[in-house]
């Protein structure tokens, strides 16, 4: 009991150390903007694996949906879309990462949870894809719907959101689910391919380029059901209001960009000869949106200089000209039906 | 009692019909109809094998290609994908232009046994020690750069093959000496040395590689903020280095207690301090009885690497790895199969001469004739 009662001691001393110390070193970056500025750098983790948004290209530089998304609020804060130093981290490393402050955003697509943004000192700032769990299953299986797949053998990865979902979904609807886990979603695809299972579930966006590292990709079908929200959104340090604006309307710019027709090509002529105000204010030729953020004039003018609106970002790297293929479906602007809707710049 | 034989006996001829390949083979394969079947069975599993082997390595391989489309599913094996990512695979992102400084840098590694061997006279020791100093360091600067002139190129730009080298090779130089101390501080005769020796390696066997790389790459910035300045890899290979140090420590120390104790006493019994007893007469031999165990330990460094991919290096390994996640590059399964069929080969090609020189080494520090 009492050998008990000391290891109690012990711990919570330990886990106030820690929690001080996290705190102090969270104290110890006060303004992110002016640290980010002074490095002359920003500092983006991102997750490689996920084909079309981290992954080197054939010179070995890190392109993809993700890298842009960096590219851009480092052309907003910095002027230039080439100066940021993107770290390749996985899942505990970046939250780790963000709150030590070793790096200032996390742009890696990690699905918006309520336990994730509450409980783990990071806040989401704006959803950039909304994507859903889908799942995929050999054709010769002759099913049509989900819930056609009563006690079908499952691959997932581990620890992701899709074994929880799969697992909801199936309990609320009374199946019988068995699930086979692997590291990660492509030893999961690796695995259903070989015939360790019946079906293979990811979010929807992985499961066409997934599908093309089967044996015979024609073989497979993506059943229609989608069956789980999966906001994706970057992220900043919990605490770090202003710079949270900074990434948030650096994105909205983003979308309204798209929405007004201002593409990386036309930015220049938009700026000098547009008149819509709404453009104006945005491309900083009026208003002082500039000065709240404490970035310089042209702070949207270069982020849609330096990677394109939003549009443009999802056709260079997810759209149907890529192997990726995926249909923008929720991700179209909302005046086309879909979710993508910048609040507005006034 | 013993017979003297006083006149060589002439040489006979060799009995007929031995020693010849054919009677070899007729007593060793085809001695009865039972393993002249046998001898026939594997012959033709292991030619049929080998053929498919070339045929899918080599024959039907395809060797050039810009994407996933160059290796379809009814081919060999995709060299493709290696050769289009060849710079990568080796030197990681490391700038095209300063790829001499890298060669350079290696081309250093390579002489510096030979330089350690060739240090001989009376200045041996003294040159030995400068060659092992001044080596290293000149190719760490080689490849960073930042002085001299020379460009510097972050570490983050490292990769790849050069990276998985330069990890395990500053790791077994740190380790082996670090482990040497170690194994002696534990057989000190001071009680607080050996405490503190015993708990040193004790921990760091304790803990998995795993955990402590994360905590030197995670955790030190959560506890020291300045930790974050400190070069990620820098904080590996630190990792590495004290992680393996613990190893090395029970490799010396196995290698000190095959040490009869009747050498210490000898020495000991001559007028030899400690050091002179333990420089002169107890680590040559232990040293000696420590090599294949040595080797052993710094095979499995090299091997170890592979885990810096987790913590966001890009080692041979973790290039190969990220690099097939390139849309351009999803395809068939046999595209990852050969890709990563290249990078064991390329780490069978490190461990087995690793395993090479630690036999020569042996062989020559073997003094028992």
């Amino acid at each position: 009991m009492k050998r008990t009662a000391r290891y109690h001691r012990i711990i919570g001393i330990a886990a106030s150390t820690l929690f001080a110390a996290v705190t102090f070193s969270q104290n110890a970056v006060a303004d992110r903007l002016e640290e980010v500025q002074k490095a002359g750098i920003l500092h983006c983790a991102v997750v490689p694996g996920v084909p079309g948004y981290a992954f080197p290209d054939a010179s070995g530089k890190l392109v993809g949906f993700d890298i842009e998304l960096c590219r851009a609020v480092a052309a907003a804060v910095l002027g230039d879309a080439d100066k940021v130093k993107t770290t390749k981290m996985n899942l505990p490393t970046s939250f780790g990462a963000l709150q030590a402050g070793e790096v200032d955003i996390i742009t890696h697509r990690f699905t918006w949870t309520f336990s994730r943004d509450v409980g783990t000192g990071m806040n989401y700032t704006r959803v950039m894809v909304w994507d859903g769990q889908g799942f995929l299953v050999r054709k010769s299986l002759g099913v049509k719907s989900l819930t056609e797949l009563g006690g079908a053998t499952f691959c997932l990865a581990s620890g992701s959101t899709t074994e929880a979902n799969a697992a909801d979904y199936f309990r609320t609807h009374n199946m019988d689910f068995k699930s086979v886990t692997f590291s990660d979603m492509k030893a999961a695809a690796q695995a259903y391919n070989a015939g360790r299972c019946d079906v293979y579930s990811t979010d929807k966006f992985g499961l066409g380029a997934r599908r093309l590292t089967f044996d015979d990709p024609s073989e497979h079908v993506i059943l229609p059901e989608v069956i789980s929200k999966e906001p994706i959104s970057p992220m900043v340090a919990h605490g770090e209001d202003h710079w949270r604006d900074i990434a948030f309307w650096v994105f909205n710019a983003l979308i309204a960009a798209e929405e007004h027709g201002i593409t990386q090509a036309n930015v220049d002529q938009m700026r000098s000869s547009s008149n819509n105000p709404e453009i104006q204010r945005i491309l900083g030729v009026t208003g002082k949106f500039a000065a709240k953020l404490k970035l310089s004039d042209s702070w949207a003018y270069d982020a849609i200089k330096g990677v394109g609106n939003y549009g443009e970002i999802w056709d260079r790297h997810l759209g149907p000209n890529t192997k990726i293929g995926a249909d923008r479906g929720l991700n179209n602007l909302w005046t086309n039906g879909g979710l993508m809707m910048s609040p507005p710049f006034r | 009692m013993s017979a003297t034989v006083r006149k060589i006996q002439p040489a006979q001829p060799p009995p007929v019909g031995s020693g010849t390949r054919i009677s070899w083979l007729k007593e060793n394969l085809f001695s009865s109809l039972w393993n002249t079947a046998v001898t026939l069975l594997l012959g033709w599993f292991t030619v049929h094998f080998t053929l498919t082997v070339i045929d899918w390595a080599l024959i039907d391989a395809v060797w050039h290609g810009e994407s996933a489309d160059a290796c379809p599913r009814d081919r060999g094996a995709c060299w493709a994908f290696v050769t289009a990512r060849w710079q990568q695979i080796i030197y990681g992102q490391y700038p095209g232009a300063l790829l001499w400084r890298v060669h350079t840098a290696f081309a250093l590694a390579l002489v510096l046994p030979f330089a350690f061997r060739l240090a001989r006279g009376r200045h041996q020791a003294g040159i030995r020690a400068t060659v092992l100093v001044i080596l290293p360091v000149m190719a760490m600067l080689l490849l960073s750069g930042g002085i001299l002139g020379l460009e510097k190129v972050p570490t983050d730009q490292w990769g790849g093959l050069m990276l998985t080298l330069v990890i395990a090779s500053i790791a077994i130089v740190f380790s082996i000496p670090l482990g040497l101390v170690l194994s002696l501080a534990r057989q000190s005769r001071l009680p607080a040395l050996r405490l503190v020796a015993v708990g040193f390696i004790e921990f760091w066997r304790g803990v998995p590689l795993i955990v402590v790389l994360f905590a030197f790459v995670s955790m030190l910035p959560l506890f020291v903020p300045e930790g974050r300045n400190i070069d990620i890899l820098v904080r590996t290979v630190i990792a590495f280095a004290i992680f393996n140090s613990a190893y090395m420590a029970e490799v010396f120390r196995g290698g000190l207690q095959s040490v009869p104790r009747g050498q210490y006493e000898a020495a000991e019994a001559i007028g030899l301090d400690y050091w002179k007893t333990m420089g002169l007469v107890v680590l040559p031999q232990a040293i000696r009885n420590s090599v294949p165990a040595l080797m052993n330990t710094c095979i499995s460094i090299f091997k170890e690497t592979t885990l810096v991919m987790l913590i966001g290096l890009s080692d041979l390994l973790g290039v190969i790895q990220l690099s097939l996640e390139d849309p351009d590059w999803l395809g068939p399964t046999h595209i990852y199969g050969s890709a990563y069929l290249f990078a064991a080969l390329l780490f069978f090609v490190f461990t087995y001469s690793m395993s090479k020189y630690s036999l020569r080494l042996e062989n020559r520090m073997n003094v028992e004739h």
